[in-house]
């Protein structure tokens, strides 16, 4: 490889200043094109406005999330110094909803991370080897897509029964077998192409084909489909706890609480649609920064 | 075409046996001793006894196995635990209650879905596409189970126009579509699970129409003169089948995914039966569901790709 300082220093000078020969490398392109995306660039701002509040919950809430009264249940938003109200044991909502996003967003979050990286490898193993190994991965995956996603994560988890540990093992498993499908369609696309055969030629290992020209490769399609996953993850992990079987009370989560508070819908109605809104606009919010990337990125799945 | 049927027929089996095999697993999975979870607590030693030699625990698991799948293929599910009763029998009143609301919801998503997105991918950039496209996105983002509590806010609770729960007079549970109070318990949980396949089958036609209008004989269909109307016209044909397909696919997902509007309106299908099963810890009536569910499932995707090729021989090759 030619390093630039080998190159005639007049010849670098002319490069730069042609303007009309002005080639940004992949990524800088990535970044050019997102700077005048302002639609993602705010959603973008939003998913980290999420994060930061969940992990900082402690330091933000202003009150005991656990701490319950019973002269206060049920009060509106803004009464006395419940900024959002309280929930149907006299808890601060704005407190518990802080500490909500915390499980909410790791139920979101960490099966996917755990999915990307189970699925992504087996898609990658079934799309370079091929043959036998493909057939015997992909017809597996196969089985678990024959199942809708929240029919399958609901299977498990009431099979095993509820709680945060098994409500993410059954949101893992369903999101395994697409991720694979995705990894296995982009590595075997790759792996025909010219460049990985030249490498092979000049004696690379499979190892290095892999680890250099086919994750180099995948992993752009890969990472943008499983950051997709993100928001339909959060959506279903707090459908499990909203039937009970993700977490239990009375740990705060966005899923459960909106189904306690369901049974005041006749007395505070606005309250009970809060925790809905606290998922609806973390579930946008990744929708659109994913879309966003997508598009930046110009990744076609 | 009658080749291409049996090799796709052939291709269904292993996974359909695959299925059947997840849901026969979940018994095992299930903590504790397999045969407590099919029995009730206060069997009696008899009773044990039988369900012992009638599901073949002494043999091996693969036997078991065998067995299981014999009495299922003949429509014997085993007996809730809930209530004693065949789990078939309440199964199959149940599916038809959901295949109500799906089906509805998945009409009402296409006949709107459609015409928002053929409109945004005929206008790509525009102001309208814009708005769609949003609304696309809300579709697929909002919680449903949220937005079915919204609305039996608005509409039951503040406007009271539409009943909250159920899904007739009087906790009725035989349904006529054409009486208006019945009708008026379909409407909520209808529009609710319309959102999601919204959202897609929207985002789906958009991108189907704007590539379609890219093509060269749309250009073709221009020179030889043809006002732009028929022009869309051949470019909604040519979009119409993979539209159809995911149309077809979000039928088979609203089936399965029901679970959450159903809990919330208490409307008696399968959703509301696997919510029961799992809250009783009625694992014969939840292996029973999920398993006839995912049946469906695979049989939808079946039916939509022999559709499909039929329309559009060229996807035989693939």
């Amino acid at each position: 490889m030619v390093s630039a300082s080998s190159v005639e220093p007049q010849a670098l000078a002319d490069m730069q200043s042609g303007p009309a020969l002005k080639v940004r490398g992949y990524w800088a392109s990535v970044a050019y094109r997102l700077r005048y995306d302002y639609l993602t660039l705010f959603f973008g701002g939003m998913v980290i406005l999420v994060i930061l509040s969940a992990i900082f919950a402690p330091l933000l809430a202003p009150m005991d999330p656990y701490q319950s009264s019973m002269i206060n249940r049920l009060k509106p938003i803004g009464y006395k110094d419940f900024l959002l109200g309280t929930d149907e044991l006299g808890r601060d909502l704005l407190s518990r909803l802080l500490y909500g996003g915390r499980i909410s967003l790791t139920m979101g979050v960490l099966p996917v991370v755990i999915a990307t990286l189970v699925g992504g490898t087996l898609g990658v193993i079934a799309g370079f080897v091929g043959g036998k190994v493909n057939m015997a991965i992909m017809r597996i995956m196969d089985v678990f897509y024959a199942f809708p996603s929240i029919l399958l994560a609901v299977a498990i988890s009431g099979a095993m029964g509820g709680g945060i540990v098994n409500g993410m093992v059954s949101l893992t498993l369903i999101f395994i077998p697409p991720l694979c499908r995705v990894a296995e369609t982009a590595t075997s696309q790759v792996r025909s192409l010219d460049f990985v055969e030249a490498a092979r030629a000049s004696g690379a290992g499979t190892f290095s084909i892999i680890s250099v020209h086919i994750l180099g490769n995948v992993l752009g399609p890969i990472l943008i489909y499983s950051s997709s996953l993100v928001s339909v993850s959060i959506l279903i992990a707090s459908g499990l706890s909203f039937l009970g079987l993700g977490v239990t009370p009375p740990e705060p989560d966005w899923g459960l609480m909106l189904n306690t508070l369901r049974q005041a819908i006749y007395i505070n109605p606005v309250i009970c649609a809060l925790p809905g809104v606290a998922i609806l606009i973390t579930s946008i919010s990744f929708n659109l920064v994913s879309d966003g990337l997508r598009s930046a990125m110009d990744v076609r799945l | 075409m009658t080749a291409y049927i049996i090799r796709r027929l052939l291709y269904a089996i292993p996974i359909a046996l695959g299925v059947s095999m997840v849901c026969f697993a979940l018994v095992y999975i299930a903590p504790g001793d397999p045969l407590q979870t099919l029995l009730p607590e206060d069997a009696s030693a008899e009773t044990i006894e039988m369900v012992k030699k009638a599901y073949g625990f002494d043999k091996p698991i693969p036997v078991q196995y065998a067995l299981w799948l014999g009495k299922v293929l003949t429509g014997d599910f085993g007996n809730s635990i809930a209530s004693g009763r065949a789990v078939s029998e309440e199964l199959f009143k149940a599916l038809a209650n959901t295949i109500l609301l799906a089906a509805g919801a998945v009409a009402i998503a296409f006949s709107l879905a459609f015409a928002m997105g053929t409109v945004a991918g005929y206008w790509v950039g525009s102001k309208v596409d814009r708005f769609v496209t949003g609304v696309a996105v809300v579709g697929v983002s909002i919680p449903n189970y949220w937005l079915a509590i919204v609305l039996v806010i608005i509409f039951a609770v503040e406007l009271n126009v539409l009943p909250a729960t159920g899904m007739g007079p009087r906790g009725s549970d035989t349904f006529e579509l054409l009486t208006w109070d019945h009708f008026r318990h379909v409407i909520l949980p209808i529009f609710t699970l319309s959102m999601i396949p919204i959202g897609i089958i929207t985002r789906t036609t958009r991108s189907c129409v704007a590539e379609t209008l890219n093509q060269d004989f749309v250009e073709t269909l221009r020179a030889k003169g043809l006002v732009e109307s028929q022009v869309l016209l051949h470019v909604i044909r040519n979009s119409l089948p993979q539209v159809l397909a995911v149309m077809g696919l979000q039928f088979g997902y609203l089936m399965g995914g029901s679970i959450l509007v159903e809990t919330i309106f208490t409307w008696p299908g399968t959703g509301f039966l696997l919510n029961k099963a799992i809250l009783t810890r009625d694992i014969p009536v939840l292996q029973g569901t999920i398993l006839v569910l995912a049946m469906i499932f695979v049989a939808t995707n079946l039916v939509i790709d022999l559709c499909q090729t039929a329309i559009d021989p060229r996807l035989k090759r693939s």
